[in-house]
């Protein structure tokens, strides 16, 4: 078995990013537990993952960038191979992987084509605080289908007016007997077509802090008053399913409420926890595409009578892309690794997604000035990994709120003398 | 029935072979399975899953690390596994036969499957020469397999040059596998976690009483030349004469 997803909300304490497992660093058991390698079953995960987006993404992405079709079946194809919804646990039929399990198949299928692995990991992200807060029966019901079936189902908290500023969400659900009515409006919701179930973040107390004025629902898919807006049209990842979805007095059961009235905030937010090593772990796949590429033309392409990459200026630009690939997959591995011991990682993740994003951006900027003319064209597979890119530092957290984050977790630790 | 499907690991398709000190490098290469071993693989799971097979055993004979390459028999599908370990050494056609027919003697299998070649040495030979040691009917190079509805014959389509000859074995009988027989299915990510705990047993020659020692060497490897730089031609008369001037029209 592949180690099962910690339960990050309990064992938290202030600042352990810069400690290893809560022990100091020259204890021997602490240096014991430090590894890098990957165990047997991860490579072969990691290979599982590598062949499928050969043979299955890789082909087809042009395909799903122009059109901006949906990739029904190659998402269908990777549900039968079970590289979807792989943190559902295992008592609920799935598959119980951990964050770093997630992670490695993650790089894997963001190296095809980015857009498909963010349509499969919007499942991740909708089943994330499910998994961390929902009752077992809700769990059985919700989670249990997504193992019996090919279905998708969407991570509903962003508004047209609030973002990145979770607290500004509008949505409100007011209690009707045993029942929510919800009303409002959510935008950018990714699959948000073509869900099954949505998690939605809505305002139970409109006079509350935000630590207590938010719940979390399910709400499914074919419930009456739920309109989806138009697919919208996006600069990358363009076969991701975004959309608006407006809620007119849909009415939930209170049996679909996940945890305490007032605790919605807080699963959001933990859900993050889970997902941005994932997005960040993606973001690390696209600048491995753009380096491999890169290297790919710059060995072929020749000037002044030699391939390109033994033109210095050339041969430098390639070293540094590797280096953000390594240093970002580092952060990336870091931070689930401590997730998966039971560890705070919020820190971390944030960390990793600022930093894993803006070297995809970096390095898939970087593959198009290699190619010259050739990368401007999309004959080539290097301009869409550009405009794929741009995402990684806008959703689940932009890069601002990132560093916001981990700020104030520096100065917050800073100030109790950490 | 029981079905016998031998999988040899090989330097996987996708690598660019480099020859280093007179022999192919194989040092720190990605190895996986020989592709028309699992064809022979997805052959029998289908055979199992239509019922008419009940168990698939995969062996394989190699290094150690051969045993990676029935886990990914064991995941895609097979029951059972066996490793016949022959270290670091080179393993030959009639040595691979040889130590087959003496599981088959030990298993009793009713149909042997396996990739018409491996990849790596193209020798074509282990299931021909094990369908003679074993004086077996052979059905080679197959691209369709039925089996009679009382599992007492096989008919196979076999390709060969010009078309298609349809054949019809009785069983026990050896089939070779070729490559538009089947599209085999990946190992899915519950099977590969499953196939951790499905037996796999470990045996050496000596167990089998398989005398194993190589009777061939290999003096040398060489690359092919590098191909020469062509030259450019302005018009047809000198493209005409530049042949000419070879010989070549």
């Amino acid at each position: 078995m592949f180690a099962s997803i910690a339960k990050p909300f309990v064992t938290r304490t202030a600042f352990a990013a810069t400690r290893v497992g809560g022990k100091k660093h020259f204890s021997s058991s602490s240096a014991a537990r430090i590894s890098l390698a990957l165990t047997p079953e991860q490579l072969e995960l990691q290979e599982l993952s590598r062949s499928f987006t050969a043979k299955e993404i890789i082909p087809k992405a042009a395909h799903h960038d122009r059109t901006g079709e949906y990739p029904v079946e190659i998402l269908k194809k990777m549900w039968d191979v079970g590289l979807l919804n792989t943190h559902i646990p295992a008592e609920y039929g799935g598959l119980g992987l951990g964050v770093l399990d997630c992670a490695i198949i993650s790089e894997e299928l963001s190296y095809g084509c980015s857009g498909i692995q963010t349509a499969a990991e919007a499942n991740g992200l909708a089943q994330a605080p499910v998994i961390l807060g929902a009752s077992d029966a809700l769990k059985k019901k919700y989670l249990g289908r997504m193992t019996e079936e090919p279905l998708m189902c969407a991570y509903g908290v962003t508004e047209p007016i609030a973002g990145s500023d979770v607290a500004g969400i509008a949505t409100k659900a007011e209690k009707k007997g045993n029942s929510w009515v919800l009303n409002g409006q959510k935008m950018w919701i990714t699959n948000g077509g073509k869900a099954n179930w949505y998690f939605v973040l809505a305002k139970t107390d409109a006079s509350a802090k935000p630590g207590k004025a938010f719940t979390g629902f399910i709400v499914d898919g074919n419930s009456a008053g739920i309109s989806v807006g138009k697919k919208e049209i996006n600069m990358g990842q363009r076969c991701s399913d975004t959309r608006g979805i407006s809620f007119e007095d849909v009415v939930v059961s209170d049996e679909n409420r996940i945890g305490d009235v007032g605790k919605g905030f807080q699963l959001a937010m933990g859900a993050f926890d889970i997902t941005r090593p994932l997005v960040a772990s993606a973001a690390v796949g696209l600048a491995r595409r753009a380096y491999d590429e890169a290297l790919k033309y710059a060995l072929e392409r020749k000037t002044m009578g030699k391939p390109i990459a033994e033109h210095q200026a050339i041969a430098f630009m390639l070293a540094d892309m590797a280096i953000g690939v390594e240093a970002a997959r580092g952060l990336v591995y870091k931070t689930s690794w401590q997730i998966d011991n039971g560890e705070r990682n919020t820190l971390v993740a944030s960390m990793a997604k600022a930093y894993a994003s803006e070297v995809a951006n970096k390095n898939a900027a970087d593959a198009v000035q290699i190619f010259g003319g050739n990368g401007f064209n999309s004959e080539y597979p290097v301009e869409k990994l550009m405009r794929d890119a741009k995402i990684f530092m806008i959703y689940e957290g932009t890069s601002q709120i990132q560093r916001l984050i981990i700020s104030r977790s520096l100065i917050d630790a800073a100030k109790k003398g950490n | 029935m029981k079905i016998l499907v031998p999988v040899k690991r090989v330097v996987d398709y996708a690598v660019k072979i480099r020859v280093a000190n007179g022999k192919v490098d194989t040092a720190s290469v990605k190895h996986s399975m020989n592709p028309f071993d699992e064809i022979a693989v997805e052959q029998a799971i289908r055979l199992k899953e239509a019922k008419k097979a009940t168990e698939i055993l995969a062996v394989s004979i190699g290094s150690t690390k051969a045993q990676e390459t029935l886990r990914t028999a064991l995941a895609m599908g097979a029951d059972k596994a066996l490793h016949i370990d022959t270290g670091d050494s080179e393993t030959l056609p009639l040595q691979v036969a040889k130590l087959l027919k003496a599981i088959v003697d030990k298993e009793k299998p009713d149909l042997v499957i396996l990739g018409k070649q491996a990849i790596d040495d193209d020798a074509n030979q282990t299931g021909q020469m094990l369908a003679g040691l074993l004086g077996w009917p052979q059905a080679t190079f197959a691209s369709k397999v039925e089996l009679a509805a009382d599992n007492k014959k096989v008919n196979v389509v076999r390709e060969i040059d010009g078309g298609l000859e349809t054949v019809s074995c009785a069983i026990p009988a050896i089939i070779t596998a070729d490559l538009r027989l089947n599209e085999p299915r990946y190992a899915t990510l519950p099977n590969i976690m499953k196939a951790k705990k499905k037996p796999l047993e470990k045996l050496t020659p000596k167990d089998l009483g398989v005398d194993y020692v190589g009777k061939l060497t290999t003096l040398l490897v060489e690359e092919p030349p590098k191909r020469a730089g062509g030259v450019k031609v302005e018009s047809v008369d000198e493209l005409i004469s530049k042949l000419k001037e070879k010989g070549l029209i």
